[in-house]
Parts: structure tokens; sequence; C-alpha cells
């Protein structure tokens, strides 16, 4: 798990990216400078076996300003952010606030993506809140299903969600979908939050 | 906490129990009802972002959330049913609340109040003010020593900004002994359900599904209650064990033992059938 390309060599501080931690403390509100590795994240994390790094290790990436291999591993978009791992931090740090804020950077520098598959999942969410207001499971999977070429998998299950009435054939939708679809437009990108 | 008596609520359903878990919904309807709580529905709520919407995008997380809060009548407690939606509300009320210059700029991009006063509730919470004589009171079928496992799944774990609230941790196990089930102890309470990686990334959400349903039925659970129905669906459709056990929405095995009608409707719609069970154990 904790075999990326980066640990087969020695790391060379002379090139790392000073002001990496710094971004990423001021994008999550956290400090990242916190965490002295006693890996209890990575004990009680139910997700460590599907990522690269531990989610201390990442912060590791982060301390020695190891910007190119944070942003791309899959951790930070395996992780679901259920906490389990900030209950437990010595530190209190709230790590799945950081896993956000290195997840909108490795957006915004466009560097490669780990996991495009779990992205793709996330955008189909967000396309639904922008349609109806609310997410349409059904229509969410099914789009999702056909980005990802999985044309058959989970079919058998979505038949028998809809025999037993689990999905919906039309969306939950809001009265004022225009209140809500404005927010995906780009033009309120102002203030901090 | 005072003790809650007669009251209305502004209710915050969010996106699975308006959907996929319509049984939690009606069967938490009945439950209020049976207390003498009204339950008003949010007018026009929308998605609280889920998710999805804080992991691409933080300022879409925090309107999205911020719209619903502006929605809520000031007059009275915003009662949320699910563990996720209440912290990304609690989240963005947090920031509202602390800081005056954001809260006029969601003010003003709603064209609503929020009040920053805002009381916002889980179930759990309204359900711990309540006496427990007036539970027991309610009380019309119990529950005939059904062994079950309560599953809180990530709803006890909290960011640390939110640390400092009440925990809501055996309150499952506490009323429903009550009532007459039998509460059994595991491992796997507090496991997350696997969260949105069961659509996106089944591979890696089935084996931590079978590790909790494992574990239930290695305890000698006859069934597994839940507190948010995500965690629900995700036990229900990722197990791939042969041994499988029902998973009961809180509210359906609560609105049960309160005598609530119409409780068939509500199980028809599991993948794993509880009829047997219950019909076994008499309760229906």
């Amino acid at each position: 798990m904790q075999n990326n390309a980066s640990s087969s060599s020695l790391i060379d501080l002379t090139t790392c990216d000073r002001s990496f931690r710094h971004e990423v403390n001021e994008r999550s509100g956290e400090n990242v400078g916190l965490c002295w590795h006693c890996r209890t994240c990575a004990g009680g994390c139910p997700y460590v076996k599907a990522m690269d790094y531990h989610p201390h290790a990442v912060f590791r990436l982060v301390q020695l300003g190891l910007r190119k291999e944070a942003l791309e591993s899959s951790t930070i978009w395996i992780c679901v952010s259920c906490n389990t791992c900030s209950i437990q931090c010595p530190a209190a740090i709230d790590i799945p606030a950081i896993m956000d804020a290195l997840r909108h950077m490795a957006l915004a520098e466009g560097v490669k993506i780990a996991q495009p598959e779990i992205v793709k999942f996330h955008e189909e969410v967000l396309g639904s809140i922008e349609r109806y207001g609310r997410t349409h499971k059904l229509e969410i999977m099914m789009r999702y299903k056909v980005r990802m070429r999985q044309w058959f998998q989970d079919m058998d299950l979505g038949l028998k969600m809809l025999a037993r009435r689990k999905l919906d054939l039309k969306p939950s939708k809001i009265d004022r979908p225009e209140e809500v679809s404005r927010l995906f437009t780009g033009s309120a990108e102002d203030g901090k939050h | 906490m005072e003790s809650i008596k007669k009251m209305d609520f502004s209710y915050f359903p969010g996106c699975s129990l308006a959907t996929t878990a319509k049984e939690s919904n009606q069967s938490l309807m009945k439950v209020c009802e049976k207390l003498g709580l009204n339950l008003i529905e949010l007018e026009d709520w929308n998605c609280c972002g889920s998710s999805s919407a804080h992991s691409l995008d933080q300022k879409l997380a925090f309107r999205l959330a911020a719209r619903n809060l502006s929605l809520a009548p000031s007059d009275r407690p915003l009662l949320v049913m699910c563990p996720s939606c209440l912290h990304r509300l609690k989240l963005a009320h947090k920031v509202i609340s602390e800081n005056p210059e954001a809260r006029a700029q969601e003010e003003a991009r709603w064209g609503r109040p929020i009040d920053p006063g805002l009381k916002i509730m889980h179930f759990f919470e309204l359900l711990s003010g309540i006496e427990p004589s007036r539970l027991e009171a309610a009380l019309v079928r119990p529950l005939g020593g059904l062994k079950f496992v309560p599953y809180y799944g990530c709803m006890l774990a909290r960011p640390p900004a939110l640390r400092k609230e009440r925990n809501y941790h055996g309150l499952i196990e506490k009323i429903l002994s009550s009532l007459g089930a039998e509460s059994l102890f595991w491992a796997f309470s507090a496991r997350c359900c696997g969260t949105f990686l069961s659509a996106a990334r089944p591979d890696i959400a089935v084996p931590l599904v079978n590790e909790i349903i494992g574990g239930a039925v290695k305890a000698g659970a006859e069934c597994i209650v839940t507190a948010c129905a995500m965690c629900q669906l995700n036990l229900e459709i990722r197990c791939t064990l042969e041994t499988r056990i029902p998973t009961l929405h809180f509210s359906e095995i609560l609105a049960l033992a309160f005598g609530a009608k119409g409780s068939k409707s509500w199980f028809k719609r599991h993948l794993v059938d509880p009829m047997p069970l219950l019909k076994a154990k008499g309760l229906i």
C-alpha cells in the first residue's frame, strides 16, 4: 500500500515546494504541521487497503513539500470523510478538511487524478443537484455507468431496487430550481465561502 | 436538556429519506405522531450537497447548506434525520453564526434572513429529550426479545469543529431495550458503511459491508438497526454473504413497537426481507 514510485528513491529536499503546506493550511483552515505521524488515523481508517498512501503519509508529503505526489495520490479521493480518523487524532486535526483542500487543489492545478471514476461520480451527483436541486439516484447511477462504460455492472441490482420501489423513475425536484442552478454558473465567485 | 412535550419542528428529510428510504420517512412520521410531535417539512428544501459538493467545491457545499438554513423559520427547531445532512447543515450554520460577514452575504444571496440562533437537531437529540416513561407509555407491541445490533456508522464521528456537541452513543440500545428488544455487543457499530463508494467503487464497499454483516451474524444478531438511511441501503445492496440478516431503520422498529399501522408497506421495500423474522417474533 505504501509503495509509490517516490518511496523507491531518495527524496530530494532541495527541490521541495516550501509554499505547498502553507497553501494547504490556508485552504483547509487546519495546520498540517501538527501531525507527528503516530499513525492512529491509518489504524482506524476502513479504507487504507484501497489507498496508495496512508492518511498521515499524505500529510508527510505535504510537510515535505512534495506537491505532485500528494495531489496525485489515490488517498485523497478514496477518503470518504467519515471522520473515523479525526475523532481518534490526538492532535485533533480535521483530516477530511485537509483531504478536501487537497482534492480542490488537485482539480484546480490539473494534475493527473488518481481516481478519475470517483471524480466522475461526484460530478454526476452535482449535475443532478444542478438540474433538480436534489439528487436523483437512478439517473446518477445510469449516467455514471454509461460514462464508465460499465453498461451491465449493477444492472441486476438496479432492477431489484426498481421492483422494490427503492428507486424512483422521476426525480424529486425543488419548486424554485433557478435558486440552486445559479450556484453552478460560476458567476457567483464572490466572498470567502 | 429540557423535556420535550408537544412541539412543532421544521423537518429536513434529505434526498435519501425523500426517495430510496421513504420507509424511514413514513415510519418517522408515525413515531412522531405517536409521541405528539408535529413535523413540518422545510419548504422547498434542497440537497445538503452530500459528500460530492464538499469534495469538489467548498463554496458550493456551503451555499447549498446555507439555502436550507435561509428557508428555516426561526420560531422552531430544525429536525434532521440524516447524520450526514446534519453535519453539512451544522457546519454551515457554525460559519454563519460566528461570521457576520458570511451571514450577511448569504442573507443577500437568498433574500431571506438566517437565524444565527437556529436550533438544528438530529432525531436522536429529540428522542433523548423525551422522558423514558413517555416512550414506555407509547409501547403497544413489546419487541419480544428481538436480538439486534445497533449500527451508528460514522454518525458518532464528527469533525473537530463539532467535537463538543453531545454524542448519542448508546441511544438505540437504551431505547429499544426499554421496549423489549435485546441489544448485543459487536465490533462494528461505528464502522463506516462505505458511503458513496458503494456506488462509485463497489469493489471497495463490498468487503467492508461483508465484514459488518458478518460481524453482526457472528454476534448472534437477528437484525441490524441503523441510525442512517444511507447506511441501511449500503448494508442491503452490497452484502454478498450467503447468510444475511435484515437491516431495519431505527424509526421502523420504533413505529412497530408503538403499534403504527402501515408497516408492511415499509418492509416490502427492503432488499433483505424482514417479514419472516418479524412474523416469527410475533411482531407483525
